[in-house]
């Protein structure tokens, strides 16, 4: 491991209930990083976070030795290269691109699909639950015979699904809708429990009671329907 | 043992031109296949399943799909000549910002210049005009986004170029007048033999643009 000097200064902008604010927390802990957590108020954001963030003006944001990085999937790939110890990303290009594509697939396609299944009602929504099913199923498909996306241990792909695992699944039981059955996602649910054993993981998801009434009280005040 | 590198592409792809840009770059021989978008052909389905798009990169039988993935493992399996993202972690991350900033925004914008009509083109104008701006402020003064060698950023970009002049022309507005700079930049690269070989006419896309608004349905 590079030598690292005492005035190294790690700092994260981030919101407790955000799962991309979350998944740089897992990253650092992982790796043993201490940092310091600057909860951001993002219905009225900080004039830290627009000035760190002027192009999107989102947390998280970290910033390393005064330097800011932002966009989260940018941010793990940053943490990974510059911590090299537990390393996040697989070493093989073809394996790396695979994982690059699923955090993608993640982000842009899932939990897009996810959102709309929140957001609509009747028949839309039940085509935005078959449209989630039907992305779902490349990950359930990838963890076939693996603990993890990551294989034996927690990889890129495993930290951006926390998103899947513990923002989609948990807001089922507030929707009354199986998004992600047993039945039809085994792999999936086994690996969730998987998660679930693990220290990092249970360390920095956000703990599930104030999670809940969280997204419960956000889904009332966006007049969306909850169980 | 020689490599076969297949390139599953479309020819007036913004995206297809990243990886044909980054594979010339780095002077790998690769068989490029033209595909027909709407009839796709079972080799683009069963090599990307997930999106059926273009371009998709075939390495050695594996398939590697998304332009800007493709750009990366490129430069991590051939990484001898022309390296095409910054060694230092903190410029790595400035290029994935920026090359991701493009992909959000770029295309959507762009689009409505020239598959739009009237107030939703002059608001797309309008966009694309600002994010254009973005990007050559952040450029500045430099010869190319990372500074004295093309790269990663600059190849994100750089198909979008090839494409100027049609949306000038049915957006009637021009860019040139807005972002003398980016232009400047654009010259610059097309020089560079990677994108002269992997960048089609101006004119050729000014004449597809037509027929694409039929394919869409646009008038």
């Amino acid at each position: 491991m590079a030598e690292r000097s005492d005035t190294e200064e790690v700092k994260l902008l981030g919101m407790w209930a955000s799962p991309f604010s979350r998944r740089i927390e897992v990253a650092l802990t992982l790796k043993g990083v201490p940092y310091e957590f600057s909860e951001q108020d993002i219905t009225n954001k900080s004039s830290l976070l627009l000035q760190l963030n002027p192009v999107y003006k989102m947390i998280p944001v970290l910033v390393h030795n005064g330097k800011p990085i932002s966009e989260s999937l940018v941010i793990l790939e940053y943490i990974d290269d510059t911590w090299r110890n537990n390393p996040i990303l697989p070493q093989d290009p073809c394996e790396r691109a695979t994982a690059r594509f699923l955090a993608k697939l993640i982000d842009q396609q899932i939990c897009v699909a996810a959102m709309k299944v929140v957001g609509k009602v009747g028949e839309e929504r039940d085509a935005a639950v078959e449209a989630t099913r039907d992305l779902l199923m490349f990950l359930e498909k990838e963890l076939v015979g693996k603990d993890f996306f990551g294989g034996r241990s927690l990889g890129f792909v495993d930290i951006v699904a926390t998103l899947v695992a513990f923002w989609l699944m948990r807001t089922e039981d507030l929707l009354g809708v199986k998004v992600v059955p047993v039945e039809l996602f085994p792999e999936i649910h086994r690996w969730v429990k998987n998660l679930l054993g693990n220290d990092v993981i249970k360390k920095c998801i956000p703990p599930k009671d104030e999670h809940l009434a969280y997204i419960r009280a956000r889904m009332d005040k966006l007049n969306l329907k909850s169980a | 043992m020689a490599d076969e590198v297949i390139l599953l592409d479309f020819w007036p792809s913004m995206f297809g031109m990243r990886t044909r840009i980054a594979l010339e770059e780095k002077n790998v021989k690769f068989d490029y296949r033209e595909q027909d978008l709407w009839n796709k052909s079972p080799i683009l389905l069963e090599m990307n399943p997930v999106h059926n798009k273009i371009p998709v990169l075939i390495h050695n039988g594996k398939p590697v799909c998304e332009s800007l993935i493709q750009v990366e493992y490129i430069d991590e399996v051939w990484p001898g000549v022309n390296p095409l993202l910054p060694s230092d972690p903190y410029q790595r991350a400035q290029a994935k910002f920026w090359g991701d900033y493009i992909d959000k925004k770029v295309y959507a914008s762009a689009r409505l210049t020239w598959g739009a009509k009237g107030e939703e083109q002059e608001a797309g104008k309008k966009e694309f005009i600002e994010i254009l701006k973005t990007l050559e402020s952040k450029l500045g003064d430099k010869i190319y986004f990372g500074g004295e060698t093309f790269g990663y950023v600059d190849i994100a970009l750089i198909g979008f170029y090839s494409w100027f002049e049609a949306y000038e022309k049915f957006g009637n507005f021009s860019i040139e007048a807005e972002c003398p700079k980016l232009i400047a930049w654009g010259k610059r690269c097309a020089e560079r033999e990677s994108v002269a070989k992997s960048l089609p006419d101006s004119e050729k896309i000014i004449k597809f643009v037509p027929e694409l608004k039929k394919r869409f349905g646009i008038e």
